[in-house]
């Protein structure tokens, strides 16, 4: 059992995911964020608030709609749309 | 020695030292501002309650010293994004009239000083005197999460506060500290944070210097998490929230009738008590009829503003805004627009004038300039008034079920009306303006906040006296103008009729009557009569007039002591004719749905917009549709045999 449980927390580490797709899949898991992409304002605002390299980050809840959905981020919770969590690559966290 | 010390604190030549509050939408900059300075600015826990900056002089009981405490909107960076953000950066670098305040109070959010750390060393680049004040200590505390400030005041160099904005603990240091401003001083280590220059490094910093100051990260807010589970809930949480708002518009009926009869009836006595012990003269009449009747039709709806306010303060106060906004986001995408639009929109339900405002907070000039066109549809207390009036007389009283009647759903539809109105000319107009470069849309949740009754009951007794002061100003001198232009020119009395045969006389011949019969064609199709159009026309000046118009021109026709609302529908004993027939006065509700009738808030959507064009179109079209929306109701209502 334990053996297929690790193999399952390495094969996720090398996937790369999207904040999106982790709310979608309903993982409220602790993840690290691996990048923010594209340039300019939009992403630049997104690291300013705490979604930058490395920072840990957790989904809590979906939004009775659908959308947003809230994460906990640096010890806040905030929402984000699809739109902006999709540009937020994420990966499981080393350790 | 103290004496130079003295001397050389605060700012040169005589001029009162300047002290900045930075932090965090939501950190509670206005919270402890109000603490220092005894204003009563208002908070909120929300972010984006304060956009603009405010000033107010440090309390003499901290310091016989004059320092000046500035109030900045919440930022998350010093690269400015929104026209509120721009405020607080300007005023920091000396941008804006005056030069670099002489020291800044970084405030930050204890539970959440991860994410608030990084903008000290953003504010650490302005080369400004620093000290921080952690808010939320007791928060922190409770949840089981600990600092060490004497250890974090070590490692930034800089005097570090921890303050219970709300319960004033640790309010008399800050108050001494923010005195001393003159030792404070820029560190090593932040002369270290200062070269960061990416959000990454920025980060980086902060958790290397909360590590050596013993962080113990707080557990999740356990009551948060739980109310966050029902409110947020798919299904429970709008049926509860549902229910909350439609017990609140039968409340208005139900519960704030009683005292605004007796205030009603305070005033009905106060006038014919003047007209019996005062010779009757036109000045008499004009004092009775033209101020006791026509004000006081007004302020007798005092209750239901207290009422609405305590409601939307309370909300504001416990942090539900926010996660109203996350709920509906999805709306609002489909509207074209963002939460923070929705955040301005909710304001809007109190006024219009702060709902605009508000908008300063939204990054994108497109959304902006589409909330402030849409955010005078929101029902606005103004409205209150008027909708109370006519539904009490025109909509019965039966249950529907539980303790809901028609009338307590008819109000909650007309909100629900105004909002749809919001929304729907929102997604038109989107599509029609140009669209601008986008930005990332992000809200934060604060924890839920029981807020202190005190600062409610302070808050509903502000609004309680800007209600009264508007009804003391604005209102009183449109009623003293509309009983000369109701009541003159005079004619002889025919001895032959009655005093009210004769009253009748003069108002059918007044100026108001001729102003009223030239615009009955635009009104014809709902079936107004030229009362009701004087009644339109002078609620132009602001809604509520449309309620003290119809009292004077009523006031001799209610001799039985009915009450405005049963002489309006024709019950009653004493009554007379109806003024509206059941499809006029629906038509009427949704003409005061829609209308634009409010020349402050034409005023902010000129100064907010910087061009006529804008306050100009809102008017055509507000109105335009008003006018539409009356006649459809009308026509609607009168098929269906209302």
């Amino acid at each position: 059992m334990r053996v297929v449980r690790e193999k399952l927390v390495l094969s996720r580490s090398e996937m790369d995911r999207t904040l999106a797709e982790l709310a979608d899949s309903g993982d409220d898991r602790l993840v690290e964020i691996a990048e923010v992409t594209g340039d300019g304002p939009f992403s630049w605002r997104l690291r300013e608030i705490g979604f930058c390299r490395g920072a840990a980050v957790r989904f809590v809840r979906r939004a009775p709609l659908g959308d947003p959905a809230m994460y906990e981020l640096h010890g806040a919770t905030l929402s984000l749309r699809r739109s902006e969590a999709s540009r937020i690559r994420v990966r499981s966290r080393a350790s | 020695m103290t004496e130079l010390v003295r001397l050389g604190t605060g700012a040169p030549s005589g001029r009162p030292a300047r002290i900045a509050f930075l932090g965090a939408p939501n950190s509670g900059k206005t919270t402890l501002f109000n603490a220092l300075t005894g204003h009563r600015a208002k908070a909120g826990n929300y972010p984006g309650v304060t956009v603009d900056r405010r000033e107010g002089d440090l309390r003499a009981r901290f310091t016989d010293l004059s320092v000046r405490l500035i109030d900045l909107p919440g930022v998350y960076s010093l690269e400015p994004q929104s026209e509120d953000e721009a405020v607080a950066v300007r005023v920091l670098r000396g941008e804006f009239e005056e030069p670099s305040p002489d020291g800044v109070v970084v405030v930050l959010d204890a539970t959440t000083i991860e994410r608030a750390l990084p903008l000290v060393a953003e504010a650490a680049e302005l080369g400004l005197p620093l000290c921080i004040a952690l808010t939320m200590i007791d928060e922190l505390k409770a949840r089981h999460g600990e600092i060490d400030l004497e250890v974090l005041g070590a490692e930034l160099g800089v005097p570090v506060l921890g303050v219970v904005g709300n319960r004033g603990l640790g309010i008399d240091d800050l108050g001494a500290l923010v005195a001393e401003s003159g030792h404070w001083t820029r560190s090593e280590a932040l002369g270290e944070a200062a070269r960061a220059d990416t959000p990454e490094q920025r980060f980086e910093w902060a958790y290397g210097v909360l590590g050596r100051c013993r962080r113990k990260v707080p557990q999740a807010d356990h009551w948060s998490r739980r109310l966050d589970r029902f409110l947020l809930h798919p299904v429970l949480g709008p049926a509860v929230f549902l229910t909350f708002v439609a017990l609140f518009f039968q409340a208005i009926f139900t519960w704030a009738t009683p005292a605004m009869d007796l205030m009603s009836g305070m005033t009905d006595g106060l006038a014919d008590w003047l007209l019996t012990v005062v010779p009757d003269s036109l000045l008499t009449r004009l004092l009775a009829d033209g101020v006791i009747r026509g004000v006081g039709a007004v302020i007798v709806f005092l209750p239901q503003i207290v009422l609405l306010f305590t409601v939307i303060l309370f909300l504001e106060g416990c942090g539900y805004m926010a996660r109203a906004a996350f709920v509906v986001d999805r709306v609002m995408g489909w509207a074209g627009l963002e939460g923070r639009c929705f955040l301005a929109l909710l304001s809007s339900y109190a006024c219009a004038v702060p709902g605009i405002m508000a908008t300063r907070t939204i990054p994108s000039e497109r959304d902006r300039l589409t909330t402030i066109l849409v955010a005078p549809f929101a029902t606005c207390s103004a409205r209150l008034p008027v909708y109370t009036l006519l539904i009490a007389a025109f909509i019965p009283a039966d249950p529907v079920f539980g303790p809901f009647t028609w009338q307590g759903l008819t109000l909650g539809g007309l909100y629900l009306l105004g909002t749809a109105a919001a929304l729907v000319s929102a997604a038109v107009l989107q599509r029609g303006l140009r669209r601008g470069a986008s930005l990332p849309f992000y809200l934060e949740l604060p924890p839920f906040r029981l807020p202190r009754p005190s600062d409610i009951l302070l808050g509903v007794w502000d609004r309680a006296k800007m209600f009264l002061r508007r009804a003391g100003t604005i209102i009183l001198c449109v009623s003293i103008v509309l009983w000369f232009l109701l009541n003159l020119p005079r004619r002889a009395a025919d001895p032959e009729l009655g005093a009210a045969a004769n009253q009748q006389a003069i108002l059918e011949g007044s100026y108001a009557a001729s102003v009223g019969r030239f615009i009955e064609p635009v009104f014809a199709p709902m079936d107004f009569d030229w009362r009701i159009n004087v009644g339109l026309v002078a609620s132009q000046a602001a809604r509520e007039v449309m309620v003290a118009t119809l009292a004077q021109i009523y006031a001799h026709e209610d001799e039985e002591g009915e009450g405005l609302g049963r002489v309006l529908a024709g019950v009653g004993d004493g009554a007379g004719e109806p003024l509206l027939s059941r499809p006029s006065a629906l038509a009427l509700l949704v003409y005061f749905a829609f209308a634009m009738q409010c020349m402050s808030t034409l005023a902010v959507i000129r100064r907010e917009t910087g061009k006529w064009r804008w306050p100009a179109f809102t008017f055509v079209y507000m109105t335009g549709l008003g006018w539409l929306g009356a006649w459809v109701t009308f026509l609607a209502a009168t098929a269906a045999g209302a």
